[in-house]
């Protein structure tokens, strides 16, 4: 049984904010952190913009991608975020209802920093395996919030990315091969319920956390696979900024080009459970019939998500039907200043 | 159906009533009419109110206030069109004296509406417009008219000037109303430069938000002549209700106020009578844009006439068809129950000759058109000196 | 607090858009109603409006209601969709109200309409956003 990706989408808002402009207030050294965390500019979501909103618009690209599937055969629907708009009321039950896939689907919401997106497309791949359902969504999307001042501020952005997982041979946009995991007890970043803002252990983020999860699961799913880097026509890693992803992927083995298409981070900022996913729709957006593609998700706390992509001859007749992922990110730009960026983000104390 | 007069006018002077809650408000309006009438009680009181309830949590307002004026007893309704509420209350005593259910009603309309402050106020005043389909989206009362305004400029080419107009006329009139809540010259750089509310509506656009109430007493016309006192007789010759869909998004032509037009033909009807018969006019200026579709929804002007009429001066004091003498909505204010009964006492202190500096020589035939919310209800009377 | 119950009821029309249209006489009615307004039939077969649509009228709102406060200045437009059917909706990802013009093509797109304060329920439902 072939099993794999028959519907995809992203969603990125259309407003941004420049580092510069975060720098000025915080008496930051922009050209520094510019080329320090190698990101320009990220993200903003709009005053009605969310995890759930922009998980629906992703999910209805996947669906315009999937050959008619109806919603109603969606066995499953899950919503991979940290930045879910209710703390008790799951974000998957309103973006299920929204597509018409209600009701009789199972619907799960998930967290696990910034891997919860490929989480729930780890799930849908294998209930959709199991046989237990014939298609299962996947979504991974964020809003997160960086506290003013700190690093996370320059990067912490907003995006989602969905997948529907399916068996039909025909559907098939790019079949999964392989799928790893690797994951310890790694406390790199986190956050104590009715804080407004994460923490984060600054430098063991990285090689304690980010780069030995990546580093272990990409392996370890390589050497499940019996692949080498060179197999590869893409790679898609974790990206929290510009440097980690290019440092991870060069060290694993991988050249620029396979890495650049899927690196949105330098213009996007990290969409944390968007933010690979999103990736791997770039990715599939230019991808030819038997190409292979590496993802692999990092999310602190720690743990790393790994799949192996064999992209299908269908490739080519979807990547049209709905809106592709590099013009979202380049075209009809919004940019704020700092004041909008904060008024937005629900950082002014407003009256009671 | 037997004839009805108007007997008797009462008003309060409009504006920030803070030292007065609503009912003493009510009270003084209804006494003022009383007097003028010459009656001490009557077989039917009416009130007129969009919203005590929201607006100062009160309901079952027409016990409340009948028995204020110590006439516990009588037949009492509070009847609600949004801002025709006091149109209503005008047709509903009209209606009880022509089917001879009372011979003397007090037909009264009031609210008060700065207990509340500005936001809850404009969410009070937009539970006028569909609140589901309209007001769930953020939409005001201003923002509606701005809508009606874009497609009336975009048919008619009716211009920012013209609106402007409306109100530079409205206030030199309200300057000759001693019970207006604004007395100030405006010009139109004032209308033009003050702030936008809507576009492209801005804050002189915008009838104010207003505490008053108005009265009237009606009687059967035999009473009428009875009781007459050497005073001019004013009736009621037409009375015309209509409504339309209250949204916007149902509407078949947004570029006219469909219940204005059916309320004056079924008013004009009544009465046999047409728009060029007209000497006086009051109309439900709520909004600028509100008078110039009002004036084409009654015939006064072509559809898109509108706006030059009131460039032209046609509708000044002294103009062909002098619209809203008493300064409108605009700078009369509009305590929105009180309105229309405000517009019936204004049209009969005209016939009576009695409007002091705002008086139209040789005023024989009016009309008051008050209408709800975005034009979802309109109600026409037509009054006649005999 | 805004009814959970009410909100619930009205998911259908605001999230997918269901609306419904007349046997006899095609005309579309959103939200569905028990008589048709064009020709007072009662019965109905479901469809779903369209997305795509173009602005009638519009306007700006610049003193917002009570809990839209924090969106002023607010476009809002009566969009008429590519089927007929006329729906009021906010238009968003506004840049510059200044560029928004009657005849506008737009489509619409599922967003956050507004919440019940910090601790009521969220309303989501869609907005127009201009297309390019």
């Amino acid at each position: 049984m072939r099993v794999g990706i028959v519907g995809y989408g992203a969603f990125i808002p259309r407003r941004r904010i420049q580092l510069e402009e975060i720098a000025k207030v915080w008496g930051a050294d922009a050209p520094a952190y510019r080329k320090g965390l190698q990101l320009n500019e990220k993200s903003v979501p709009g005053p009605d913009e969310d995890t759930v909103t922009m998980s629906v618009e992703a999910a209805r690209h996947a669906l315009a991608r999937s050959g008619g599937i109806d919603p109603k055969d969606i066995g499953a629907v899950y919503v991979g975020s940290e930045s879910h708009p209710y703390a008790v009321k799951p974000s998957g039950t309103i973006v299920a209802e929204a597509i018409g896939a209600t009701p009789e689907l199972h619907v799960a919401d998930l967290e696990f920093a910034c891997k919860a997106g490929t989480e729930g497309m780890f799930l849908s791949q294998a209930l959709v395996k199991a046989g237990e359902v014939k298609y299962a969504l996947g979504i991974g999307a964020d809003t997160s919030q960086g506290a003013p001042g700190d690093a996370l501020e320059y990067s912490a952005a907003a995006g989602a990315a969905a997948f529907l997982f399916g068996a039909d041979e025909e559907k098939l946009i790019a079949e999964v091969l392989h799928t790893y995991s690797w994951t310890t007890d790694t406390p790199d970043f986190w956050r104590r319920e009715y804080m407004h803002y994460p923490r984060h252990g600054s430098r063991f983020t990285g090689e304690p956390a980010y780069f030995r999860h990546t580093k272990s699961s990409a392996t370890g799913i390589m050497e499940k696979a019996g692949m080498k880097p060179s197999d590869f026509a893409f790679a898609i890693f974790h990206q929290p900024n510009g440097k980690f992803p290019m440092r991870v992927g060069l060290d694993l083995g991988f050249t620029k080009a396979q890495l650049e298409t899927g690196w949105l981070s330098p213009w996007l900022g990290n969409t944390y459970s968007g933010a690979s996913p999103i990736g791997l729709t770039a990715v599939l957006d230019v991808a030819k019939p038997g190409e292979l593609v590496l993802l692999t998700s990092f999310g602190s706390g720690a743990g790393s998500d790994s799949f192996v992509f064999r992209v299908s001859d269908r490739v080519s007749e979807v990547q049209g039907l709905a809106p592709k992922t590099r013009p979202q990110l380049d075209e009809n730009k919004i940019y704020l200043s700092y004041g909008q960026y904060a008024k937005l983000r629900g950082k002014i104390r407003m009256a009671e | 159906m037997r004839d009805v007069c108007v007997v008797g006018v009462g008003l309060v002077d409009f504006g920030e009533l803070w030292e007065k809650p609503l009912r003493r408000i009510w009270t003084e309006a209804a006494l003022a009419a009383l007097e003028d009438a010459g009656v001490d009680t009557v077989d039917l009181v009416t009130i007129g109110c969009m919203s005590s309830g929201l607006f100062t949590g009160q309901e079952h307002l027409a016990s409340l206030c009948v028995d204020e004026l110590g006439i516990a007893g009588v037949p009492a309704a509070r009847v609600e069109s949004a801002c025709a509420s006091g149109g209503l209350a005008v047709r509903t005593g009209f209606a009880e004296i022509a089917s001879g259910l009372s011979e003397v009603v007090l037909v009264t309309g009031v609210e008060k509406m700065t207990d509340v402050d500005g936001a809850e106020a404009t969410f009070a005043l937009g539970t006028a417009a569909d609140q589901e389909w309209e007001g769930f989206h953020g939409i005001t009362f201003p923002g509606l008219y701005a809508m009606l305004a874009r497609a009336h400029m975009a048919r008619y080419g009716t211009t920012r000037e013209q609106l402007a107009k409306v109100a530079v006329k409205n206030h030199a009139n309200g300057l000759l109303n001693p019970h207006a809540q604004y007395h100030l010259k405006v010009t139109v750089e004032t209308v033009l430069g003050s702030t936008l509310v809507a576009d492209p509506l801005r804050l002189l656009d915008c009838s104010p938000i207003t505490d008053g109430a108005a009265a009237l007493v009606l009687a059967s016309d035999d009473w009428a002549k009875a009781h007459a006192k050497g005073r001019p007789v004013v009736k009621i010759t037409g009375s015309g209700m209509a409504t339309d869909s209250i949204s916007l998004a149902q509407r078949d032509d947004l570029s006219e106020l469909k219940a204005v037009r059916l309320a004056g033909e079924r008013a004009y009807q009544m009465a046999g009578r047409a728009p060029k018969d007209l000497h006086v006019v009051e109309v439900h200026d709520c909004f600028t844009i509100a008078e110039i579709m009002a004036t084409e929804a009654l015939g006064l002007f072509e559809p898109g006439g509108g706006g030059p009429a009131v460039e032209r001066g046609l509708t000044a004091i002294g103009g062909r068809v002098p619209v809203n003498t008493s300064g409108g909505l605009k700078a009369k204010g509009h305590p929105v129950g009180a309105t229309g009964v405000a517009q019936v006492a204004e049209i009969v202190s005209q016939l009576r000759g009695e409007a002091g500096q705002r008086q139209v020589q040789g005023a024989r035939f009016g009309l008051a058109q008050n209408m709800g919310g975005s034009g979802g209800s309109s109600i026409v009377h037509i009054l006649e000196v005999v | 607090m805004y009814s959970p119950a009410k909100a619930w009821r009205e998911f259908p029309q605001r999230y997918r858009l269901e609306a419904e249209r007349c046997t006899s006489c095609g005309r579309v009615s959103y939200p569905p109603r028990v008589v048709c307004p064009a020709c007072r039939a009662r019965a109905f077969e479901p469809v779903t409006l369209p997305r795509d649509g173009k602005v009638v009228t519009f306007t700006i709102v610049r003193v917002p209601p009570a809990g839209f406060v924090e969106a002023a200045p607010l476009p809002i437009a009566l969009v008429e969709l590519t089927d007929g059917t006329r729906v009021m909706v906010q238009i968003a990802d506004v840049e510059d109200p200044a560029q928004i013009e009657i005849g506008m093509p737009v489509r619409l797109e599922f967003r956050r309409i507004r919440s019940d304060g910090e601790a009521g329920v969220i309303l989501y439902g869609h907005k127009a956003v201009v297309k390019k």
